[in-house]
Formats: structure tokens, sequence, C-alpha cells
């Protein structure tokens, strides 16, 4: 039985984690850097360690220390949150040979989800359509100059370990892609510690969603419906909304099936996500498996009435699941923005001190935040602060409802996103429900070159 | 002369050149890191490193100078 978790994270998501652990009678301990001594999350745990220096390989990616801190705070269970090491396949192994609960799957499934290569592969070997591209890693130039000739330009090109956007890239030409795949392939290495690369063919105009799953381990697997979040800049999402505006009912029914089959298929278990493009004609392609909560997990909350972080616990402690496909349905709409501390027109980060912060408060209006006034925000980690989530009965009472939540937003000291995500969300196209990956690149970047 | 500003503030995760050397327009000097984001800083003209003002590690805010180019 989990009775105490330590949250091997940082910011919104660790306090997202400890909201649901204190409902559900378990006790927390966070654990944080010097750069994060004030942070909200800090507080918010029952108890709370230093790790060390703000660099993350000395505190957030320092294994041996967590799993220290873990033994003397006497936890049963380690929740990673996103990013760092929530798909460390070594990590999950390690805290079960020291007999702790790793909230997630299996580390020998997340190692085959976390190379994009293999994760192509078992995709493909279960039946679900990938995108058109190389079969194995990429070893030089030449090769994929040659690869190039029968995929045709544009080509996305990505290191199998990526993510976060970091390694990937679209290229239009043999010029553009014999300078990209060396500085692309270094890059991965020095993230990642694998420099392998692949290429797949660039949809273009396509759409970025995924399928929220849950499997249990009695074998039982659903399907939380669809996340639309193909408006990204530098290949990292910005908005994103539940259910898609885009993809009818039998396409929903269909992914959601797909997604079920390929968990099934590879014996996943906790919560993962299944994220696919989809062309104009909804023809959808497995992207990549996130074998971990996600950033955008609140807007399915939203419109399932679920706790995601609840049924992870509950399957981590081996609860079977108790929502079956049949009584799952949608209620309303939920859009999610992320705030960033970024230059709205650049994108170039932000870090600095926050004097004033005020988030938008309402009845369909939901903060997860990771800052407060008076807080530095530090050049050390990922620039998202804060997400806004606003729901409504319908999507364009949620489009109204967002509106008026981001006019109301106050952030004073550094910059923010905050006027990009007014102008998106504001956008006739995005009203409209056409909501590609290319948005940014044809909507938002000229309108501020003519402003 | 040219100043070398940092576009964005960061820490300077690699200088790419040495003090004397001969650079290129746009050549890489240093590649600033932040939150997650690596940005090469470059040379706007062609010239001779005259001094390099950071070193790796350190901390640089939007619009320090980080080299001068002769």
């Amino acid at each position: 039985m989990i009775n105490k978790v330590l949250i091997a994270n940082r910011g919104e998501i660790a306090a997202r984690v400890i909201r649901t652990c204190k409902k559900m009678g378990i006790q927390t301990v966070a654990v944080y850097s010097e750069a994060d001594q004030k942070a909200p999350f800090v507080a918010l745990a029952d108890e709370s360690y230093l790790l060390g220096p703000p660099r993350v390989n000395e505190s957030y990616l320092n294994t041996d220390k967590i799993l220290q801190i873990a033994k003397r705070a006497d936890v049963d269970a380690i929740h990673p949150g996103y990013g760092f090491l929530s798909e460390n396949a070594v990590f999950a192994q390690k805290c079960q040979d020291e007999g702790l609960i790793f909230i997630g799957p299996a580390g020998e499934i997340m190692q085959k989800m976390g190379s994009k290569i293999a994760a192509r592969k078992t995709m493909q070997q279960a039946g679900v359509p990938v995108v058109p591209g190389t079969e194995g890693g990429v070893a030089s130039v030449e090769e994929a100059l040659q690869i190039a000739k029968g995929i045709g330009y544009p080509i996305m090109l990505k290191a199998s370990a990526g993510g976060g956007g970091i390694g990937m890239q679209v290229v239009q030409s043999d010029a553009e892609l014999a300078k990209a795949f060396a500085s692309n392939s270094k890059r991965a290495e020095n993230f990642f510690g694998d420099g392998a690369m692949f290429m797949e063919k660039k949809l273009e105009h396509a759409r970025h969603v995924e399928i929220q799953i849950l499997a249990d381990n009695d074998g039982n697997a659903v399907h939380l419906f669809e996340r639309e979040c193909s408006i990204q800049r530098r290949n990292q999402k910005v908005v994103e909304e539940a259910p898609s505006p885009f993809i009818s009912e039998k396409t929903r029914k269909k992914m959601g099936e797909t997604a079920v089959k390929a968990a099934k298929a590879i014996g996943y278990t906790n919560a993962g996500t299944i994220e696919f493009l989809v062309d104009e004609n909804e023809n959808f392609y497995f992207l990549e498996m996130n074998t971990r909560i996600q950033v955008e997990h609140a807007i399915t909350e939203e419109i399932t009435g679920l706790d995601i972080v609840e049924e992870q616990l509950n399957i981590a402690n081996g609860k079977a699941l108790t929502i079956d496909q049949d009584t799952l349905t949608i209620k309303g709409h939920a859009i999610e923005v992320r705030i960033y501390a970024e230059d709205p027109v650049t994108f170039y980060p932000s870090p600095g001190h926050i004097t004033t912060m005020q988030a938008p408060t309402g009845d369909h209006i939901r903060n997860e935040l990771a800052v407060t006034s008076d807080y530095d925000v530090t050049p050390f980690y990922d620039p998202m602060i804060g997400k806004l989530i606003v729901t409504g009965e319908t999507r364009q009472e949620a489009i109204s409802g967002l509106k008026t939540a981001l006019e109301s937003y106050h952030i004073d000291g550094i910059k923010t996103n905050i006027p990009m995500l007014k102008a998106v969300i504001d956008h006739d196209q995005f009203k409209a429900g056409n909501t590609t990956t290319a948005f940014v690149q044809e909507y938002y970047l000229p309108m501020i070159k003519t402003n | 002369m040219m100043e070398v500003k940092a576009s964005m503030a960061g820490s300077v995760w690699k200088v790419t050149v040495k003090e004397g050397e001969q650079v290129q327009e746009d050549q890489d000097i240093v590649i600033l890191e932040s939150m997650k984001m690596e940005i090469p800083i470059g040379a706007e003209d062609e010239g001779t490193v005259k001094e390099i003002k950071v070193a790796e590690g350190d901390f640089v805010n939007e619009g320090d100078v980080i080299a001068i180019i002769e």
C-alpha cells in the first residue's frame, strides 16, 4: 500500500501530484534544488529535502541522492511527474530494486517506447499506422541524403531519444539536411546521451492529436478520448484542447480503439499517451508514446471528470480500473494554455524576478502554477511557469472564457507569452478550428510582423 | 570594432572561438543556454576576436557584451 510518496520533480506538476495525494490521505515528500528553495511546491509537501545545486545533473536527475532521500524519508513510492526521470527506465528499475513503487509503467516498456525508432517498429507490429520513414537509425549524413531521395522533402529529422523538441528539425533540401544532421545528432548526444537519428516524411497541414490511456495490472485498458495539441512553437505545445475541433466521432472511436489495442499489445500499465499526426482526410499515424503523465492531462480531467493522478496511484497500488469504456463520456470543452517565461515574439527565454503575479479565478477556471509574486524564475529549467485551463459547455464558450481570463492575467517583472496566447485564441482561424501544427508559422508570426 | 551581445539571458554553455582567431560573418562565438534552449551567438561581420568577455558557465543578461571583434 502506498502511504507516503516522494515526488521526484518540481514546479506545477509537483504541486499537482501533492494535491491529489493530500486528497487520498497519502503523505508527501518534496525534493528541491537550491534554485527552488522558495518554490510553492516545497512548502505544500509534508516534508521537503534539499537535493543540491540548481543544475539538473546535481539535483533533479541525481538518482542516487533521490533514492537516499526516499530511504531516509521512508516513502513507499516515487512519482516522477513529467520530464526529468519520468521516462528513465534505469531509474524505474532502481526504484524497484530498492523496494519502492515507481508510479508509471515497467522499465522495459518504458525502454521500448523511449527509443522512437524501436517504438515505431513495435507499433507497426501491433497494427498501428506509422508515418513513412526510416526503419532504423541513420548512421551518417551520406546515408541520410540517400534516404531523403526515397522519402522526398519536406522531411522531419528526429533524435531517437529526443523529447521536448530537442534534436528535431524540419528540413526542406539536401543542403539543409546535411547541415541539420550533424548538429542535431550532437545536440541529442549532449542532452540524452544518444545521438541516434531517424527520418520521417513531414506531413504538411497535419494536426497533433493524442489519446490518453489508462491501463491496470489486470489487463484492463481504457482511453480517455483525445487532446488536440497542434499549436506549438519550437516543436513544443502552447495551446491544447479537448476534444479536438476537427476529428469526427467515427475517427475518435477508431483512434481510441487503436490506442487501447496498442497499449494492450505492449503490456502497458499506468497512465500513458499515444501521440498521432492526423492529416486533412483524418488518416492518423503513430508519432510516439509518452509513458508518463503529461503537461496537458488537465484538459482530459476536465472533460471526463476523472483525476488522472488518482488513477495513477490506484494502478500503482495494484487496484483494477473502476471505469469502463462504455461509461466514459465527454462533457463540455476544455482549453489549456501554457504560460511561458519567454519573449512572445522571438520565443527566447526570459528568466528574472516576478514582482507581481495575479492569476484569474472563477467557476470554469483552473490554474496550475509554479510561481508566485516576488519570485525568481531561474534559467535552469523549462520556461513553463503555469497553466491556465478554462472549460465551457461548448468550444465557443471555452474560448470566450479563456479570452476573459487571459485579459485579467497579470505578471510583472519578466516577459511572458501571454500576448501570444491572446493573439492565437482571438485569431479567426483558431476560432474556426483550423489548428494545424503550422498555425504559428502560418498565422501568428506573419501577424506580429505586420503589427 | 564590433561588440557581440547576448540576445537572451542565460549561461554560457560553450565558447567556440579563441582570442586572436579570425572569424567569418555568422560564425558562432558562444552558445548560450537558458531554460533548456541553446542559442548560438554569431559574429555580425568578419574580423579578429580581440577579446572574449565571458567564460563557460558564466551567466549573462540580455544585451551584455560577450566578445569584441576588430
